[in-house]
């Protein structure tokens, strides 16, 4: 028999409790009743409410291209970003680039909400669809350039002189050595700012105006006014996304690991056959 | 450099720009007269002193509750076999939305939820949980815990085992051990992870609404309050510079901090 730990007692009730939230939101979303309490019986019902809300189902679809759109924008201007911060060589403006890149990462949301909102007030952006994709991208920026730019200090300078000995010229050196090395770093940026997207709420909540609302603000609004178990049976469905997107982060992670690894075999088998 | 174009306007509009607004929009007052009257009311009434100090004792309960359950937990998960895996299932949780999980807590803590019910049961009878300070503390807590455990957890990844072997092999106690060897060489981890857990902690509002029932008021709440119900941005604004020098504040006493947790340094 396995002897019995403490330690493993102590984890398993770490996990219970982060974990019991969720399985009872989900729990009761198969609960006939209305309310998170008192399992009436088994029910599809509140799934079939919400696949029948026309208007959940436009703000789950407005998150979604949110993110998507969001994500893909500050993707690129962050990669450029990292590009240009990795050519600068004075480490003094190096340096005060990056802290400044770090500001938004650091500061509490309220506060980034809040600066936006005056600042779009200042400009006479109107609130909406456009400020908080603004916002989203703005947010997004500096945890893909913090996500690219370790990628870049990696590669090895020999890579670009053999290129340019080679005659390629500067566009085909980006194209064809720099990004496919970054391509890596470039999407779990991708993907974090995915995420950032999607799991924002108080800087969406401050610069979001009357006409357009996100998941996050909508389950806000509902929850203020009580328990509704249509939100549970939401919260089941995007457990299930979390879940894809999870794993699909751990094998963009695994894969760029284990061609890692290939990689170096492959190299160190060719140095041993170069040396014998 | 073309390619400085885009990311140096973002720099520019989305990081300079809010911030000097939001140190420029301080200094107006309600009907946009110039004015150092925010700060003076900030400073002068005791409302604005004492809603900041709750706040930050807030953040601090908070914080420590979490770093007391995740040093723990992040140690005893380097020595698990499938480590990748649960820490995988660590950070699940951070990808289901906070508004989500504190919907959750709602119901667990209502009159009749899961908690009441249990108690019901063992014949405590049913307490009152939402609304409380508890609870605001106790759902903040389980919210940033995941934020805690992955800093420290990296930390001790990095802690190298022939140390704590050499400190037993010359008789060290596990005590002595852990306070001279592996703290100190963890106290990194441990200090990004008071970052990523105390800053966000001043900020809550969505929870203090949601779960403190507007018992519990931190800055955020004050900010949020000012900016989008009462409209005074002035005022909003001036709380804002209290919460940005606060943060410049926790960020000298811990070091740089580096980005929030989750799965950004290694999953």
């Amino acid at each position: 028999m396995k002897k019995f730990k403490w330690s493993n007692l102590y984890l398993f009730l770490v996990f219970v409790i982060l974990y019991v939230p969720i399985v009872y939101l989900i729990f009761y979303s198969f609960s006939e009743g209305d309310a998170m309490n008192h399992y009436h019986g088994f029910t599809w019902a509140h799934y079939a409410a919400l696949f029948a809300d026309t208007r959940m189902i436009q703000i789950v679809i407005d998150t979604l291209l949110l993110a998507l759109l969001s994500s893909l924008i500050a993707t690129t201007i962050g990669t450029l970003g990292a590009l240009a911060i990795h050519r600068t060589s004075r480490p003094f403006v190096k340096n005060t680039v990056l802290s400044l890149n770090n500001i938004l990462m650091v500061s509490p949301d309220v506060i980034i909400g809040a600066s936006f909102l005056i600042f779009y007030t200042a400009l006479k952006i109107p609130l909406g669809f456009g400020s908080v994709l603004m916002s989203h991208i703005a947010f997004s920026i500096p945890i893909v350039v913090l996500m690219v730019l370790p990628k870049l200090q990696e590669m090895r300078q020999s890579m670009l002189d053999a290129a340019r000995d080679l005659g390629s010229t500067n566009a085909q050196i980006l194209s064809r050595v720099v990004v496919p090395f970054i391509t890596p770093g470039i999407l779990s940026g991708f993907f974090m700012a995915f995420t950032y997207s999607l799991d924002d709420f108080a800087v969406t909540f401050f610069v979001t105006g009357n006409g357009f609302s996100t998941l996050a603000v909508e389950i806000y609004a509902r929850a203020r006014q009580g328990i509704s178990l249509e939100i549970n049976a939401l919260s089941g469905v995007m457990f299930i996304f979390a879940l894809l997107l999870v794993v699909g982060y751990y094998f963009i992670q695994q894969g760029s690991q284990t061609r890692k690894a290939k990689h170096k075999a492959e190299s160190e088998a060719k140095l041993n056959e170069a040396t014998h | 450099m073309a390619f400085y174009v885009p990311y140096g306007l973002w720099l520019a509009l989305f990081v300079i720009a809010p911030v000097v607004l939001i140190i420029y929009q301080s200094f107006f007052d309600i009907n946009g007269h110039v004015t150092l009257a925010n700060y003076q009311t900030y400073f002068s009434s005791g409302t604005y002193i004492l809603m900041t100090f709750n706040s930050v004792w807030y953040a601090f309960l908070i914080t420590a509750f979490t770093l007391i359950i995740s040093y723990p937990t992040a140690y005893l998960l380097h020595y698990t076999k499938h480590k990748q895996l649960w820490l995988l299932l660590i950070i699940l949780p951070t990808w289901i939305n906070l508004l989500l999980k504190a919907y959750a807590f709602i119901g667990i803590f209502s009159q009749n939820g899961g908690i009441n019910t249990f108690l019901s049961m063992l014949g405590i009878g049913p307490k009152q949980f939402l609304f409380t300070d508890f609870s605001f503390i106790f759902v903040a807590s389980y919210i940033e815990i995941p934020f805690m455990i992955l800093p420290i957890f990296n930390g001790i990844e990095e802690l190298n085992e022939s140390f704590v072997n050499a400190s037993r092999d010359l008789g060290a106690k596990w005590w002595q051990t852990f306070t001279k060897v592996i703290w100190p060489l963890t106290i990194s981890g441990v200090k990004s992870g008071v970052q990523a857990v105390f800053i966000p902690s001043l900020s809550l509002f969505m929870l203090t609404r949601l779960i403190g029932g507007n018992r519990v008021i931190t800055l955020g709440t004050a900010i949020e309050e000012h900016f989008l119900v009462t409209m005074n941005w002035g005022m909003g604004s001036t709380i804002g510079v209290v919460l940005i020098v606060a943060m410049v504040i926790i960020m000298f006493l811990t070091g740089e901090r580096k980005k929030r947790g989750r799965a950004h340094e290694k999953v």
